[in-house]
């Protein structure tokens, strides 16, 4: 008779009542809801969570991540040949760029120093490995297994091979999240390199991107590329973000509607490089465009702390 | 306590680790990265949902919330998103725990559809006052999947407490 309970039912001490219960939840819920979204500041929460459910999150991804170790174990020898003619024609194709880039480098900064210009920032950065895309479905993100203790902060750009990912937008101490371009309200100012007009493209969250504020007569067409233009100071100049796939022109509307296709394989890929923040603009214009009240000077910030996410903002 | 309220035959009392255990599964199922399968049913939602209607003394809104945040942590969605959708699940569950138990486990699964969809409902709700985009029709479908998942669920996690049919008391084990 080891199984039956013998403890009476706790008839009176049942503590608070249900609804009681159910309201201080819902409130204590919706009051984290707004901290996070509406003030972004429950990050010191999510990180100490994070400690805890990264481990597990890790256990998880391991059977997958075996099977796939497999998987690339048996691949065929047939294809690793394949796999390497390929990358060594590639590399002979870039070869000889490579090789006069530093010589051009040189050149280009004796030259901007001439002129007295600033020198041209370098690209540098490490490199993260993708564990997962998240699971929120109103979202684009994804996590790489670089972070706090990388020295990875929020607001650094992404970029992989072929062009711009996304941006840094929370860091976890043994992970960080990035934020795709495709993400809905995801910002990036770029240049169109045919004509060198330069707008802003934001993110669908669909997946594609829309080039807004250029009017209905602009000189743009299908397959043109935009690159980053670097006006945000958080982007280089010159990253390939995207290509024009749809315009749509309607008299009826000052701007015209312009649909465009990331460059990067921002849905599929399996290592990124995250670029280094870029040090503080010395030659920014007197403040006066953004915020009336400051005489410019003293509230320069430093780019790594005021990531792009002005649409973000409701 | 019964399979069904209807039926003649007594559970052995249920060992609180394995409640605990379940939802562990269920987390880790949860955490699996499936972000390209939106039919992946919420298997937290789903052991959370079960445990509240059958043991709704034990299992309460504190453990739906708890489980809430962990989730909206791994899912890197916003905070609080899962947590008011699994403590409005919770006490809706326990709220009609004392009823459903009365019918057969298909129309069980029927009780209990409604529920998961007001928790996709209410994390779309707040997701989109906040300017999310819509994540399509078949964020909708997953519910239905854990209604089909509802009666082969109830076998497995009561596996435990049933005992034979027949009892034989010279048995070695």
């Amino acid at each position: 008779m080891a199984g039956i309970d013998h403890a009476p039912p706790p008839f009176f001490k049942q503590g608070p009542a249900p609804l009681a219960l159910l309201i201080f939840y819902v409130t204590v819920s919706l009051a984290l809801f707004v901290i996070d979204l509406k003030y972004k500041s429950a990050d010191t929460i999510r990180q100490g969570v994070a400690v805890v459910v990264d481990p597990l999150q890790r256990l998880a991804q391991t059977p997958g991540a075996a099977i796939a170790e497999a998987g690339d174990y048996f691949a065929s020898l047939d294809h690793l040949q394949q796999d390497n003619a390929t990358l060594r024609r590639a590399q002979l194709d870039t070869a000889p760029n490579l090789a006069r880039l530093s010589h051009l480098e040189a050149e280009n900064t004796r030259l901007r120093r001439l002129l007295g210009m600033k020198e041209r920032e370098r690209a540098e950065g490490k490199i993260g490995h993708i564990l997962f895309a998240t699971r929120d479905p109103f979202s684009r993100r994804i996590v790489v297994d670089k972070g706090l203790q990388a020295g990875i902060a929020a607001g650094q750009p992404v970029i992989d091979e072929a062009g711009v990912v996304g941006q840094v937008t929370r860091v976890f101490p043994l992970s960080s999240e990035i934020t795709l371009i495709t993400d809905k309200g995801q910002v990036v100012p770029v240049q169109v390199v045919r004509t060198g007009q330069r707008s802003v493209v934001y993110g669908l969250g669909d997946g594609t991107m829309e080039l807004r504020f250029l009017p209905a007569n602009a000189d743009i067409q299908e397959n043109d590329v935009l690159v980053t233009s670097g006006l945000d100071g958080i982007y280089l100049p010159g990253f390939p973000v995207a290509k024009v796939s749809r315009v749509e022109r309607d008299s009826a509307y000052s701007f015209a509607r312009i649909f465009c296709n990331p460059i990067a394989g921002v849905e599929n890929f399996s290592e990124v490089f995250i670029l280094d923040p870029r040090p503080a603009s010395e030659a920014k214009p007197p403040a006066t465009q953004e915020e009336p009240r400051g005489q410019g000077g003293e509230h320069r910030e430093t780019p790594s702390k005021k990531p792009k996410r002005a649409a973000r903002a409701h | 306590m019964q399979p069904t309220f209807s039926s003649s035959r007594i559970l052995l009392p249920v060992r609180p680790w394995f409640i605990y255990f379940s939802l562990f599964i269920a987390l880790l199922l949860n955490l699996l990265p499936t972000s390209d399968w939106p039919l992946m049913p919420d298997w937290v939602a789903l052991v959370l949902c079960f445990w509240c209607v059958r043991e709704f003394r034990r299992i309460r809104m504190g453990t739906g919330f708890l489980l809430g945040i962990v989730m909206d942590v791994a899912n890197s969605a916003a905070l609080g998103q899962h947590a008011l959708a699994y403590v409005l699940l919770a006490y809706f569950s326990a709220y009609l725990a004392r009823r459903i138990l009365w019918f057969p486990l298909s129309q069980q699964a029927l009780h209990v559809l409604p529920l998961f969809l007001m928790a996709q409902l209410v994390q779309v709700g707040v997701r989109m006052i906040t300017g999310a985009a819509f994540p399509g029709i078949e964020y909708f479908i997953a519910p239905l999947i854990e209604t089909a998942l509802w009666i082969p669920l109830t076998y497995l996690l009561l596996l435990p407490q049933y005992r034979p049919v027949e009892q034989d008391p010279n048995r070695p084990i």
